[in-house]
């Protein structure tokens, strides 16, 4: 039987973003191997990983915000029916270098994943309650269909890649 | 009249020659798309019911939710303002942008800002306003109305979209590829956005117990517009407020499925203003994150006619659209013309009818309302079951009754024995009493068939009651189905175990006496003891021109003729799906209570009847099957009719004739484009020939070319007859057995 983790994979592949599992350790290693250059970012509110020492620029001014080809954020949660990330906004930006670059990296955890949307709303519904209460639900790539056929990356990216950080992995 | 009905004629048909094609195609990719999209999502009608279920409580409550709005945005540090009108509301964002002295201001696509012309507005106030979807961008460009409500520009082609941005904004490099022209787009607005000093979006949903705004879009620009300026403006209708942030839930699963067939779009932002997001200064360059936030935020919440729309028990039911466009594209007429003719000063489709009668004024509908001809089909498609049709007909009624008085014809007089005003338009008055005039036909056929089809009299017709000349009429029998069946001497049977009344509807009473006939035989070959008594007809005929009052005087007719025999034990079956759609549903407004409840139950379509017959064991020997059909193949390519599917009837007949060994293809078009009386209106005529050609083009397949064609409405008979060459029957003419009538 397909687990979530498949469900969501494989749907994230159908919303035509690529997927990488890793395990903490190594996903530094990963990450670098999945960036473009230059990349900004904004620091993951996760305990197991961290973007201290990669080549991702945080907290980046204006100027490398309009210049960078990737963005990295970190996903609150991952919907495995849909292959769609919670992108939560932050003051340091995070909405910010998820929606400008060419190029999305979106880090989630396996233990943040649910299996549908009736999940991720009670979730999002208790933390709007307690005062997180932006949230993006991102699916794919930013796309269009107003210039007479589909294109991908319009005002938002191209590209969209999912690192997965496996939970077996600790 | 007959100049207004043919600039009509001349308006559609230079919409269909100009923007037809992009229209079309991008109508049916939609509803293809949603067909699928909604047969993945388990549980689509329980979906369909919760978000139905939370906007009739949200519009019950709305005062005391627009209160409760009030109070969670301004706890998050956000304004709320409550306009009346447009005008309120322009006042109110131009006050603000003159406050903030705005240079520019980017919007997100937003159907609301449309509805109160606030580009305009700001514009008087010197702001540059930029729209930043690109479909809203191009209609910017071009000085255009959207013609859609999802996508504002689908009757564009890409090449249009091109001629018109090179002529524009001359680029080094011509552009040519939709590849070219989005990134050309995404540069020259991502300037825009950089530069905004305001950002203004609609709002797809607010919640009330959390303050949430929900924007359900695919591009990025409504999340930059809220995240790059300083201040935010959303402007919603009143009726976008949903009690709870759960609420949300059936909608997104809805809303991009219902729309353009996508599972869900890009991004569903959910935010609760001011955003945490720093504002981006692009001439700054400290860290972004350095910048304190200090964001503005108002939440216009537009009334415009909506308050008064909760209080008109007819119109309530538009204020709980989501603007999904399904009604739309699900539309064969708007397939073929799109928003720019099925659609008034900002709204398009079916629903458009009841948005712009309840903010812009009955008139701002009356343009466009007879391009629902009631076929239904959207009815299904609709995320929160909006009875669209009826809101049409109620909305035609009032036309008709605001209709100027003193319009009398003598003419046409005496065939109007109806309940409706003196002024109403000679055209409705004349379909709308069909039935008048069919019982004279067949009384004076067939010197009334010859009169008809004379010349001067089509001239006189056209011109007095534009019924195009093009179009056959209809042959009157002189014989009626109920006269034959008085008159033919067949033993009934003594003890069967079903009895059944054929309804004998107008057309199969006075026109299409021959499927009537075979319906009578199918049945006693099968051992049903049958009556056909006359029983007046259903009153569709004048609904479909908007006469309620009348239409409901046939209604009641019809139950008490029906009364006797339903008593007695008797099941209705029912051969126009057009008079069955009417038993089981606008009945139900007519009629109500347990008058309608009986009818409603105990009638059938005529193969769901013989279908049903067949399930509980009935041997269908004595019918013709596929290899025994006498002088045609046992081929079929078959179109049901739009109300039928709609009743979700259309398996019934493929069922029965697969079982008695005809090979069938079905059509898949969501309507003929007759529809009753449309197709011979003048001003209709080609529009009504353009959405048949779809239907016609199926049925000249190399597969289906050579089939027998088969189709079960009236309407569509009529249209297929002019469409092929082959002639079209219903199909229980197929299988009924030899008669020797
Ligand atoms: S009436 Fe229904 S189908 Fe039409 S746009 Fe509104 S919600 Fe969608």
């Amino acid at each position: 039987m397909a687990t979530q983790l498949d469900t969501f994979e494989t749907n994230l592949e159908t919303v035509r973003t690529d997927v990488t599992r890793t395990t903490p350790a190594a996903f530094q290693e990963t990450l670098a191997g999945v960036i473009d250059h230059p990349a900004v970012g904004a620091s993951l509110p996760f305990e197991e990983v961290t973007l201290e020492g990669t080549d991702v620029t945080l907290e980046p001014t204006p100027d490398q915000l309009r210049e960078a080809t990737c963005g990295v954020t970190a996903a609150a949660l991952g919907v495995a029916d849909y292959g769609s990330v919670v992108l939560e906004s932050t003051p340091a930006g995070a909405e910010l270098a998820g929606l400008f670059p060419d190029r999305h990296v979106i880090v989630v955890r396996e233990r943040d994943l649910v299996p549908d949307m009736a999940a991720a709303f009670e979730r999002l519904g208790d933390r709007f309650r307690d005062g997180r209460d932006d949230a993006v639900l991102a699916t794919g790539p930013s796309a269009t269909a107003d210039m007479g056929a589909l294109v991908y990356g319009v005002h938002g990216p191209r590209e969209t890649h999912a690192i997965v950080l496996e939970d077996n992995g600790e | 009249m007959a100049s207004k009905r043919s600039q009509k004629a001349d308006r559609i048909r230079h919409v269909m020659a100009t923007e037809g094609d992009s229209v079309e195609r991008n109508a049916l990719g939609f509803n293809d798309g949603r067909y699928e999209s909604v047969a993945r999502l388990e549980d689509y009608d329980a979906y369909k019911d919760r978000a139905r279920a939370i906007k009739e409580d949200a519009i019950e409550r709305l005062p005391e939710l627009i209160e409760a709005v009030r109070e969670t945005v301004e706890a998050n540090g956000g304004t709320v303002y409550v306009a009346n009108d447009a005008a309120d509301a322009n006042r109110y964002v131009r006050e603000l942008a003159r406050e903030r002295a705005a240079e520019t201001v980017v919007k997100s696509k937003s159907m609301t800002t449309e509805e109160i012309d606030l580009n305009e507005h700001l514009e008087a106030e010197g702001c540059a306003v930029w729209e930043t979807d690109l479909g809203e961008f191009v209609l910017q460009v071009a000085d255009e109305a959207p013609s859609h409500l999802v996508a504002p520009a689908i009757h564009q082609s890409r090449e249009e979209i091109a001629t018109l941005f090179n002529e524009r904004f001359e680029p080094e490099e011509p552009l040519e590829t939709a590849q070219e022209l989005t990134e050309f787009a995404r540069e020259y607005l991502g300037e825009r956005i950089e530069e905004a000093d305001m950002g203004v979006t609609g709002a797809n949903f607010v919640t009330a117990d959390t303050g949430t705004i929900a924007l359900v879009t695919s591009e990025g620009n409504a999340r930059k517009t809220v995240a790059v300026p300083d201040t935010h403006v959303a402007v919603a209708g009143v009726e976008k407020i949903i009690p709870t942030f759960e609420d949300l839930q059936p909608f997104v699963e809805l809303i991009a499925r219902s729309g353009t067939g996508q599972d869900i779009t890009s991004y569903v932002s959910l935010f609760s203003p001011p955003v945490s997001t720093p504002p981006v200064d692009f001439d700054d360059d400290e860290p972004i994150a350095d910048d304190p936030n200090d964001r503005e935020f108002h939440l216009v919440l537009l009334d415009n006619g909506r308050m008064a729309m909760r209080d008109d028990d007819q119109l309530r039911e538009t204020l709980y659209c989501i603007r999904c466009s399904a009604c739309a594209n699900s539309c064969a007429n708007f397939q073929s013309v799109g928003g720019h003719v099925f659609g008034g000063e900002t709204y398009s489709g079916g629903i458009a009818t009841g948005w712009e009668a309840g903010v812009h004024g009955q008139e701002s509908a009356d343009e466009f309302n007879d391009l629902c001809t009631g076929c239904s089909r959207c009815v299904n498609q609709c995320p929160v079951k909006i009875d669209i049709p009826w809101i049409n007909t109620v909305v035609r009624n009032r036309r008709n009754r605001g209709a100027d008085e003193g319009q009398l014809d003598f003419l046409v007089e005496g065939l109007t024995p109806d309940e409706e005003p003196a002024g109403l338009d000679l055209q409705k008055r004349f379909f709308g009493n069909f039935a008048t005039l069919a019982k004279l036909g067949s009384a004076t056929a067939p010197v009334s068939n010859w009169m008809a089809n004379t010349p001067p009299s089509r001239l006189l017709m056209e011109r007095v009651l534009g019924i195009d000349r093009r179009r056959e009429l209809p042959t009157f029998e002189r014989e009626t189905f109920v006269e034959w069946f008085r008159n033919r001497d067949v033993p009934r049977p003594v003890d069967a175990e079903y009895h059944a009344v054929v309804y004998p509807d107008l057309y199969t009473n006075h026109v299409r006496t021959d499927r009537g006939k075979a319906t009578v035989r199918t049945l006693e070959a099968l051992g049903v003891a049958v009556e056909v008594p006359e029983v007046a007809s259903s009153g569709r005929a004048p609904l479909s021109q908007g006469m309620i009052a009348t239409a409901e005087g046939h209604a009641h007719e019809v139950s008490a003729d029906l009364e006797p025999y339903l008593e007695a034990g008797y099941d209705v079956v029912v051969i126009e799906p057009s008079d069955l759609a009417m038993f089981r549903g606008e009945y139900e407004r007519l009629l109500g209570g347990s008058r309608y409840e009986s009818l409603a139950d105990r009638s059938y379509e005529v193969f769901e009847y013989v279908y049903g017959l067949l399930e509980n064991g009935t041997d269908p020997t004595p019918l013709r099957g596929g290899d025994a059909a006498r002088g045609v193949g046992s081929d079929i390519a078959y179109h049901s009719h739009c109300q039928q599917r709609t009743l979700e009837l259309e398996a019934y007949t493929t069922a029965v004739l697969d079982q008695l060994g005809y090979d069938v293809v079905t059509s898949d078009v969501e309507c003929c484009g007759m529809a009753g009386s449309f197709g011979y209106k003048i001003e209709y005529y080609e529009l009504s020939m353009d959405v048949g050609d779809r239907l016609g083009e199926q049925f000249e397949t190399s597969d289906t070319a050579d089939r027998t064609v088969v189709a079960s409405g009236t309407s569509c008979l009529e249209q297929l007859d002019a469409l092929l060459s082959r002639q079209p029957q219903h199909p229980i003419s197929l299988v009924a057995p030899n008669g020797s009538d």
